[in-house]
């Protein structure tokens, strides 16, 4: 173990989501290399509370990168300079005694600031919440491997399921879009059998949906290098032909019915 | 958690979303980001399939003076006599002025719509990792691009900007005196380089947009894209370049 020295943290901080939010300086004398990047704010947050001031408010909860809670700009990137890792997997051994670094929150106009580092992400529930339900037999577990899926197909949908919906891909996106999000959950359903019934409703309300809050993909691939789960934007190509797809299928379906 | 979300939205149920304005369905494909890059990605495959056409027609330019004219001739008697003279080539003009002003507004209702989707500015200098310059600066090429194809055809095809030496049907005549102007050869080459800056990045990006996107070819995409920006910047540059070094005869 050795000790990261003298860290100067310039950290936004905005009393609530209508104020006037601005950077302070904290200074930082010590912290152990093992230590998180959360775990640094704690340390921060302690010596705030000890001095009687307001701790800096940010989101975080499993703190193993898997809940998609934490998520902060680091020095301009997404979860900061580690590559596939959520900023609570980002260790102080990435940065060197002496650092200034600058934290930010998340911003999007879908994505408003309550406090301080913390942000609203429900548009993302929005999105989820268009895509409905799944049709799948209730009732007694059944037996393993009653739906055969062949294993690329599995394996490809496992990496869009990897999707934790941290929202980093926004932050990261210069245009505010949330394709990435959008087409790893989209993709993750529709190469499965599981998810074919609703497979073309569920695009194309997926995609609108996110279209009411979100900005456009210019391709520039900055989300995927964000990603803590590094999910390729070969999904978003996915996404666009599934989109089209849809379109055209629920028209006829819709005409079927009349 | 306080939903701090303030667009007006219909009641969320499992499957709910806001309820979409009727419209005939182009448009309402249109409506969306995703319909807005499927007509970008298909104007500009017509934009890059007539760069392309355009520069390997004028390579004609180095078999000479009857070669090239022949060559503006056969364009204007496209499929005569199915059509009569010119009529074709005005079809084909007035699918790729389509295809321009389709881009266009594209092109700026999707920038509208990406300024709305972030306000606020990032307050600290954003790191950026993959993005690229040639990604980044679409609007600018593309405004390049655009300012260069009105003064290109005032150039050559209406003839007015061409400095008094246009005769209309030798376009050879034309070009050559055009390009025979220091200055006028620096914009040209200068807008090129725009082009290919454009295209290694759109022809990579209509992939993308349009969903062809094929594990096993993914990676050719980027190198179709760079050669293809390579082939076109080449050959138009070497218009100016050579007719500037005389081997192009201007007076022949």
């Amino acid at each position: 173990m050795s000790l990261i020295r003298n860290i100067t943290l310039k950290i936004w901080r905005q009393d609530g989501p209508a104020a006037q939010g601005r950077f302070e300086t904290y200074k930082v004398d010590s912290v152990t290399d093992e230590a998180s990047f959360l775990e640094l704010l704690d340390v921060v947050n302690e010596n705030l509370i000890t001095e009687g001031k307001e701790p800096i408010t940010f989101d975080s909860d499993c703190r193993e990168g898997i809940c998609g809670t934490c998520g902060l700009m680091i020095n301009g990137q997404s979860h900061g300079p580690e590559k596939s890792t959520a900023t609570c997997q980002l260790h102080m051994r990435k940065f060197t005694s002496g650092d200034v670094i600058t934290v930010e929150p998340f911003r999007a106009s879908a994505f408003p600031i309550l406090k301080d580092l913390m942000v609203d992400r429900s548009a993302f529930d929005r999105i989820i919440e268009s895509g409905g339900f799944i049709t799948s037999p209730t009732g007694g577990a059944p037996d393993a491997n009653l739906i055969p899926i062949p294993k690329p197909v599995a394996d490809a949908a496992m990496d869009s399921a990897a999707c934790i919906g941290c929202g980093a891909c926004v932050a990261a996106c210069p245009n505010g879009a949330a394709h990435l999000f959008t087409s790893a959950k989209i993709s993750h359903l529709n190469l499965l059998p599981q998810g074919q019934a609703e497979r073309y409703k569920r695009t194309e309300a997926m995609v609108e949906t996110m279209n009411e809050y979100f900005g456009s993909c210019t391709n520039h691939g900055e989300c995927e290098a964000a990603c803590p789960k590094a999910i390729s934007i070969d999904v978003i190509a996915i996404m666009h032909k599934d989109y089209r797809k849809s379109k055209l299928k629920n028209r006829k379906e819709l005409a079927r019915n009349k | 958690m306080a939903q701090v979300i303030n667009r007006q939205r219909g009641p969320v149920s499992g499957t709910a979303t806001r309820a979409r304005k009727k419209q005939p369905f182009l448009l309402d494909l249109y409506s969306t980001s995703v319909g807005k890059k499927y007509v970008m990605a298909l104007t500009g495959l017509m934009g890059v399939g007539f760069v392309l056409v355009h520069m390997v027609g004028n390579l004609k330019m180095y078999l000479g003076r009857e070669d090239y004219n022949h060559y503006a001739e056969f364009l204007r008697e496209l499929l005569v006599p199915i059509f009569p003279r010119t009529v074709l080539l005005w079809i084909l003009r007035g699918g790729l002025i389509a295809a321009v002003l389709g881009h266009l507004h594209a092109a700026v209702t999707l920038t509208r719509m990406n300024r709305q989707a972030r306000p606020v500015k990032y307050q600290s200098a954003r790191d950026y990792q993959v993005a690229s310059f040639a990604s980044r600066s679409m609007r600018w090429t593309g405004t390049i691009v655009l300012l260069f194809i009105v003064w290109h055809l005032l150039d050559l095809t209406a003839g007015t900007a061409n400095g008094g030496n246009f005769v209309r049907g030798d376009a050879y005549n034309n070009v050559a005196h055009s390009l025979n102007r220091p200055v006028v050869a620096a914009a040209y080459i200068l807008a090129n380089l725009a082009l290919g800056v454009h295209l290694f990045h759109g022809v990579w990006s209509l992939f993308q947009s349009l969903g062809w996107s094929h594990p096993r070819f993914n990676k050719w995409r980027r190198h179709l894209a760079g050669g293809l920006a390579s082939v076109i910047v080449l050959g138009n540059i070497s218009f100016p370049v050579l007719v500037l070094c005389k081997v192009v005869e201007v007076h022949s």
